[in-house]
């Protein structure tokens, strides 16, 4: 087992468990868009997927631990590597340039510490509004087909009728979006997946969905800001 | 934009300005213009490391305007030429900085650790006695191509310079994939890439992030697909010996 931990926490081990949680934690954010879509179909339609989707019970907490340790593994490894970074070049060039050419360095591969960094933070604040919030005792309840269920959607609503909210979570989303640009071929490279052929291929469409993610987030406070009429 | 405090302490920049310069000159004999200048008012030359000024040694190392071995695509600082710049160019030259490869002086720097590296990898099984036939063990085309490519790593030293995390990783990569590519390195491949990777790693070189810069500025065109190699090699050689 400690031979095992050798190898993960090596540089390469490390690449590995970033590669592999960055990969699990982009599925998990293509099924909340998903789940969010539900948003636009209607209060009913929401409502009823976030009672389906608490009503997994267990099985729902195995998979919040699960992402909870994909996130923190994440984030420890990222850190380590940005301190590492540090550690092996003591003083800076006083001039730096990328190449070009062949280079995958850009604005999203050098921020990619500052970009994790608000996307956790963010979190802990998304997770506390929402998850954590007021819930049906607070009198955010709603009953579809005889049952009480928590009203999400009124919370989802009345937060985005806020500017300033609005604000935040469309920056945010647009640093989410920047993040994967090299977040997501980058860990296909990182599990050692990639070569000439399949790199330019992995490479496009990691901007793809990072495109896609980020504007299928971000259009969602704006959409309830400008459109959804309160207490509809 | 590097600490000008920390620079102060660990040395300084010097404005030179070189006379009769021409566009036919190497970066090298640029340089050499220079000391024979300053040799010829008495002033101390400035100390860079070179051989065979012809793209082979990888010894050149030095960092132009930001970029190890200049701007030119696969080419050491040997082969970069004058004709690249415009009379009166001020042009800012530096050592390669990374705590893996100590400054000896100016733009001369230790790269020893890339020898530790590769000794680190140990030997190769080989049959001794007589001469085997040149065909005895089959490789196919492509394979032997790749192995080539990656055997092309002169350990310059620039895949360090230029990343962003001073990662050694391509160098590392390109000597393990060489290796494990071919036949003849698989008897010690597994035990290889675990001893080079930990050498890498007690050298004082970062992680590698994917910036993907080293094969950019690599004099050899080095692909990264090497890294992606040495991952695949780990990942085998944890497997077996877990």
């Amino acid at each position: 087992m400690s031979k095992l931990m050798n190898y993960l926490t090596s540089s390469i081990g490390r690449k590995y468990l970033t590669g592999i949680t960055g990969i699990g934690l982009v599925l998990f954010t293509i099924v909340h868009l998903l789940g969010n879509l539900n948003l636009f179909i209607g209060q009913d339609s929401f409502n009823l997927y976030t009672y389906k989707l608490e009503s997994l019970g267990p099985l729902l907490e195995v998979a919040e631990i699960g992402l909870a340790i994909c996130f923190l593994l994440h984030a420890i490894v990222g850190v380590s590597v940005y301190l590492n970074k540090k550690k092996a070049r003591p003083i800076d060039y006083y001039v730096y340039n990328s190449a070009g050419g062949n280079s995958k360095q850009n604005f999203s591969s050098k921020s990619m510490m500052v970009t994790g960094s608000i996307i956790l933070i963010f979190l802990v604040i998304h997770v506390a509004t929402f998850k954590f919030g007021p819930s049906i005792e607070q009198g955010y309840v709603t009953n579809i087909n005889g049952v009480d269920m928590r009203d999400l959607y009124r919370l989802v609503v009345e937060k985005f009728k806020q500017l300033p909210i609005v604000i935040v979570y469309t920056i945010v989303m647009i640093l989410l979006g920047t993040h994967l640009r090299h977040g997501f071929w980058s860990a296909f490279q990182s599990l050692g997946l990639l070569n000439k052929k399949y790199r330019p291929f992995v490479y496009t469409l990691g901007i793809l969905v990072a495109v896609m993610l980020s504007i299928g987030f971000l259009i969602l406070p704006i959409w309830v800001y400008f459109f959804v009429e309160m207490g509809a | 934009m590097a600490d000008k405090n920390l620079l102060q302490i660990h040395g300084k920049f010097v404005d030179y300005t070189v006379e009769n310069a021409n566009s036919h000159m190497s970066f090298l004999e640029l340089l050499d213009l220079l000391n024979e200048q300053l040799i010829k008012k008495g002033e101390e030359p400035v100390e860079f490391d070179n051989d065979c000024r012809e793209g082979i040694c990888g010894s050149c190392s030095m960092v132009i305007n930001g970029i190890p071995h200049g701007p030119t695509k696969e080419s050491a600082t040997c082969q970069l030429h004058m004709r690249h710049y415009n009379d009166g160019d001020t042009i800012i030259v530096e050592p390669f900085r990374a705590k893996g490869f100590p400054i000896i002086k100016d733009l001369v720097v230790d790269r020893s650790a890339f020898d530790r590296i590769i000794q680190a990898g140990g030997y190769n099984s080989v049959n001794v006695g007589s001469a085997p036939d040149a065909n005895s063990i089959l490789i196919p085309k492509d394979k032997a191509d790749m192995a080539f490519d990656f055997a092309a790593c002169i350990g310059c030293g620039a895949c360090v310079a230029a990343c962003p995390n001073s990662s050694a990783s391509l160098f590392t990569a390109a000597k393990i994939s060489q290796l494990s590519l071919l036949p003849q390195g698989h008897p010690e491949r597994y035990r290889r890439v675990i001893r080079m990777v930990e050498q890498m790693e007690k050298e004082g070189f970062g992680d590698c992030s994917n910036h993907g810069e080293c094969e950019a500025v690599c004099p050899k065109g080095i692909s990264i697909d090497a890294i992606s190699i040495m991952r695949r090699e780990y990942f085998k050689a944890m497997l077996k010996n877990v």
